[in-house]
């Protein structure tokens, strides 16, 4: 993480049995904190955002000399829960756990997935999580499953992260030729005619072109 | 219609908003346009529209109308839209709605896909929001990948499995033949997951946790892993900060902690490794104490040797002195867990535990403060009280109540002696008095009263106490009690264990005459006072006159409490100077009965006056606990029967008829006055501090109790009584009994009046009625009955009798008309 991102925090929490978000401060008072949230307990929106807004700010209060764990209040599940942070530069990574994890080994945790980041955005900055949050989501899935670690070889992440991206391109590549036929039509400035082309029609011819397959 | 614009576009064009409102209008504007796509069924951009779609949701903003297009993106045969196809899933969508279903057959298609990371994507949103049909549907998909040899998928499965087992139980079994290689997998992320799975199912189920110990051998092989792990050079494919794989270390050491437990073999089997792993790990980084702390529960966990226990606190102890204050706080917390088993062990760390109420953060203050207490014993009372005292001065408000009360118990159990005792609780009461819970007062009332031969010494550092500062209420309240009893000792100097001060009766009434005045006393605090000031009218000689006066201003006292008592006082003085010595002796030594607690307290008779002085005192004051029988006596034939049996009266004879007498003409003079008997039969009231109107009176005795229930053994009978003040106000006592040879458990009472009534239900005295009708649970149901209206009730019963839920409701419309009218 890089120092010169000095007005933006960013949380991730997760949970044993899960959810995940980003949460940035410079973005908070017209935006809202969320980056990227994962929930995989049930619970309805109005919880949802009410954790993510008393985390952000039980965290972004929390003084440089006290420690990293937080005991959960009721609105976690309970003290059994913990709010485990980390704080890189100007940056709070958080995750909510039971008791079923290992509170230190949570700590170096956020460490590998904040490594595992770096690796994959080359340098890292709040703005590339900001705009490539299906990305991150994505990375997370490869180390977090339904609130419990997956993996934790970073080489391993990276590498598989690169090769399902390999995968999508090569359907731009070829696949996506259709689509951008198709949208090379619809964009066709012909003011008089668009309400009379039927579409519909195009879009299921276009694929069956076989000099695409 | 143009292509709908890319994802990064939208948070750009959403981050350039500089109010909510004008967010909103953008969000809106672009989600009427995603509808639209949609509902042109676009098949190109379906993919774009769900991944904004998404964003939106993780602003805040509602997406469910995209539920449905992510599983057409799942059906889909590109990987690019199966990716966002999933993620919406696992995002929008979880098992209360039924949508959700549809995706069973599509995630069952890409289990068996060519392309493993399809396979991964399916298992991924299975393993986080699959429904109990869908894990059931698919179980044998995931049992199959779970024997695959592919480690991607494998370790997928593995906790795809994890997930099945919780929503679905009964299908561990289908997993457990497919666990039997796990172990044996070179790849970690699949050893992880399986470590993972296993323990999972270790903990579900007795029986696998005893299959695994004995028929699999899991402890060897964990052994195994671990001891390669330790042994193993550098590996850079799993080393954080120098060592390998502390991840799956962790994990390994938590199911040894489960396999361990209670179980002496496994122990024994794991004992060397634990050994090994305690003082081989290299604790300079976070990862290497991670592992070592994980090490220690598991030796706290399991039968472990001795000597490895005590390794265990001592590696806890060396945590205690690490600058990472997470160490210190994971070390606090396990000292905690293991200080009643190893009691000794952890002694020996004291001084570090107690340098640790120094430290600057909260957390790590609060266990340091709860272990401090858990530690304090006979031998190390005094030093550790000293400790505590200095870290109740200094610390933050929030923890004075907690640890006030903790002193009070400790000094309780451990003091070395009275005077130290007295101390310690003084000490507290001036620093922290406004944090200490309402039964102190009492207790330490109690104390004073007991310890006779520290009278003097008792009223005098009390009375220096408060000179100047009556900001700590209880502190003052317990000084005004202490110099009306004692007021003598006071002036004639008698203490011989400190300096004895000059104090004159002027001055001592001086004292109280301004904590009546004080703008910081309360009014109980108020009510000490003037009752000291009275009892001071016959241990001093030369001021009783000033007494008379001061007692009569306050009869015009706009408190009523106040001036009630100083009515009554005045009658004293007036009509009844003959028996006033005798009403305002001293106060007979109390027998001690068990520990603290209001409750406790009333049940002696001896000790009810500072309770009841400290709740709300009564307006007749003097001694009313020694009136509570004879007022029994008096209302003899009534329904109110004590529910806490008061001990016999040791109260001076010459009270005993004169005051009915007094009581008599009092109320003859109609000065208003309650008797005392009701609140000492109903504590509840005491305690809740409900005792705003406790004036009820021998109207009561007139109304007949009725049985509101009788079925199956329980019985419930309804008492009542009228308040004097508030007669639209009826107490209705209900005593439950049990006629059944097994006690009910968890029983619950409610109750439910019409509209035109008010119900107050207070909390039962206990919630298990024991059999053979051998005692009796009972609450307090306050009806609050404006226009007098015939009195109806619906009751709802519940309870656990026989190992079942009994459930009960019942109406109850037979309320004798004295009840209301």
């Amino acid at each position: 993480m890089h120092a010169n991102h000095t007005d933006a925090r960013l949380c991730l929490l997760s949970s044993h049995a899960g959810y995940y978000t980003v949460l940035a401060e410079i973005a908070f008072k017209v935006h809202g904190p969320v980056l990227l949230r994962v929930f995989v307990h049930i619970m309805s929106e109005d919880t949802q955002q009410q954790i993510i807004r008393e985390t952000f700010h039980l965290v972004s209060k929390r003084d440089e000399n006290v420690c990293n764990f937080l005991e959960g209040g009721l609105l976690i599940g309970g003290s059994d829960n913990k709010l485990i942070y980390r704080h890189y530069a100007t940056l709070y990574f958080v995750f909510c756990v039971d008791s079923s994890e290992s509170e230190l080994g949570i700590l170096d945790l956020i460490q590998v997935f904040v490594e595992t980041l770096d690796k994959c955005f080359e340098n890292v900055c709040e703005l590339d999580l900001i705009f490539h949050v299906d990305k991150v989501h994505n990375i997370l899935a490869e180390m977090v499953m339904g609130g419990m670690v997956l993996e934790t070889n970073m080489n391993e992440i990276v590498t598989q992260i690169d090769a399902q991206n390999k995968l999508e391109k090569s359907e731009a590549g070829l696949a996506g030729a259709p689509a951008r036929a198709v949208s090379a039509v619809k964009n066709m400035n012909l003011p008089e005619i668009p309400r009379n082309i039927n579409i519909g029609d195009i879009s299921i011819k276009v694929p069956n072109l076989p000099s695409f397959k | 219609m143009p292509a709908p614009i890319r994802l990064r576009e939208l948070i750009r064009t959403i981050r350039t908003a500089r109010t909510q409102a004008e967010e909103r209008e953008m969000i809106q504007k672009e989600c009427a346009a995603i509808r639209s796509s949609f509902r042109e069924e676009d098949n190109t951009y379906r993919c774009r529209n769900v991944a904004k779609l998404l964003y939106m949701h993780m602003l805040g903003y509602p997406a469910h109308f995209g539920q449905l297009e992510c599983l057409k993106l799942i059906a889909s045969q590109k990987f690019t839209d199966k990716r966002i196809g999933y993620l919406g899933a696992m995002l929008l969508l979880d098992e209360r709605q039924d949508v959700h279903l549809l995706m069973t057959n599509c995630i069952k298609n890409d289990l068996n896909h060519s392309t493993q990371y399809v396979q991964g994507l399916a298992l991924c949103t299975l393993g986080c929001m699959g429904s109990s049909e869908m894990c059931r549907d698919l179980a044998g998909e995931v049992e199959k990948l779970l024997k695959t040899s592919n480690s991607y998928l494998r370790k997928k499965a593995a906790l795809c499995a994890v997930h099945v087992i919780r929503k679905v139980p009964e299908l561990m079994e289908m997993f457990l033949p497919a666990t039997k290689n796990l172990l044996n997998e070179k790849n970690h992320g699949v050893l992880h997951t399986s470590v993972v799975l296993l323990t999972e199912m270790c903990e579900r189920s007795p029986d696998m946790l005893a299959h695994f110990r004995k028929n699999e051998k899991l402890v060897p092989q964990l052994v195994r892993i671990l001891k390669n792990l330790i042994m193993s050079g550098y590996s850079p494919e799993h080393d954080v900060s120098g060592i390998s794989d502390p991840f799956l270390q962790v994990r390994i050491l938590r199911l040894l902690r489960i396999l361990g437990r209670n179980d002496d073999d496994s122990s024994e089997a794991m004992n060397d490794i634990l050994a090994q792993v305690a003082t081989n790990t290299e604790t300079s980084k976070n990862v290497g104490n991670a592992i070592l702390y994980e090490t220690v529960l598991t030796i706290m966990d399991i039968k472990s040797e001795s000597g490895l226990r005590v390794l265990a606190i001592n590696i806890l102890g060396r945590f205690l002195l690490n600058n990472d204050k997470n160490i210190r706080y994971v070390a606090l917390t396990s000292l905690l867990k293991t200080v009643q088993t190893d009691h000794n062990a952890v002694q020996r760390h004291r001084s570090t535990i107690v340098d640790c109420l120094k430290d600057l953060d909260v957390s790590i203050k609060r266990r340091a403060m709860e272990l401090s207490f858990a530690l304090v014993n006979g031998n190390n009372v005094r030093g550790m009280m000293k400790e505590l005292l200095y870290f109740l001065d200094s610390c933050e408000p929030e923890f004075k109540a907690d640890c006030a009360s903790g002193i009070f118990l400790a000094a309780e159990k451990y003091a070395p002696s009275k005077r130290w005792h007295i101390d310690t609780i003084m000490r507290v009461l001036t620093t922290a008095g406004s944090y200490v819970r309402d039964d102190a007062v009492p207790n330490l009332i109690q104390l004073i009263t007991n310890s006779v031969e520290m009278h003097a010494y008792t009223v005098q550092r009390l009375y220096k106490a408060i000179l100047g500062d009556y900001s700590q209420q209880p502190l003052v309240q317990v000084a005004s009690w202490c110099i009306g009893e004692y007021g003598d000792l006071l002036v004639s100097g008698q203490c011989e264990e400190e300096e004895p001060i000059q104090v004159t009766e002027d001055e001592v009434l001086d004292i109280l005459e301004s904590v009546l005045i004080s703008n910081m006393s309360a009014s109980v605090t108020r009510g000490y006072a003037l009752t000291a000031i009275m009892k001071l009218s016959t241990r001093f000689t030369c001021t009783v006159n000033r007494i008379k006066k001061v007692v009569s201003i306050y009869g015009s006292s706009i408190d009523v409490e106040l001036q009630q008592r100083a009515v009554e006082y005045n009658a004293l003085f007036k009509k009844y100077d003959h028996m006033r010595p005798a009403l305002l002796e001293r106060m007979p030594v109390m027998e001690k009965v068990t520990t603290n607690g209001p409750t406790d307290i009333v049940q002696t008779n001896g000790e009810t006056e500072p309770a009841v002085l400290e709740t709300k005192p009564p307006p007749s004051g003097l001694q009313p606990a020694s009136q509570a029988n004879d007022l029994l006596d008096l209302l003899g034939g009534s329904d109110i029967t004590p529910v806490i049996p008061t001990a016999p009266t040791s109260k001076p004879a010459s009270a005993g008829g004169e005051l009915l007498d007094l009581l008599g003409d009092l109320n003859l003079t109609g000065s208003p006055i309650s008797a005392p008997a009701p609140q000492i039969a109903q504590p509840p009231f005491l305690l809740d501090g409900l005792s705003s109107q406790p004036l009820f009176n021998d109207i009561a005795a007139g109304i007949p109790s009725i049985t509101a229930y009788n079925k199956n053994g329980l019985k419930i009978d309804f008492t009542f009584e009228r308040s004097n003040t508030n007669p639209s106000v009826t107490v209705i006592t209900i005593q439950a009994s049990n006629s059944t040879e097994l006690d009910m458990t968890d029983f619950v009472f409610q109750a439910a009046v019409p509209k035109t009534f008010q119900l107050q239900l207070l909390s039962p005295s206990s919630s298990v009625i024991p059999a053979f009708n051998s005692g009796t649970i009972t609450q307090v149901i306050k009806v609050l009955n404006p226009q007098k209206q015939q009195l109806r009730m619906r009751i709802k019963l519940t309870y656990n009798h026989k190992g079942s839920a009994m459930q009960d409701l019942a109406e109850v419309n037979n309320f004798p008309p004295q009840s209301w009218q």
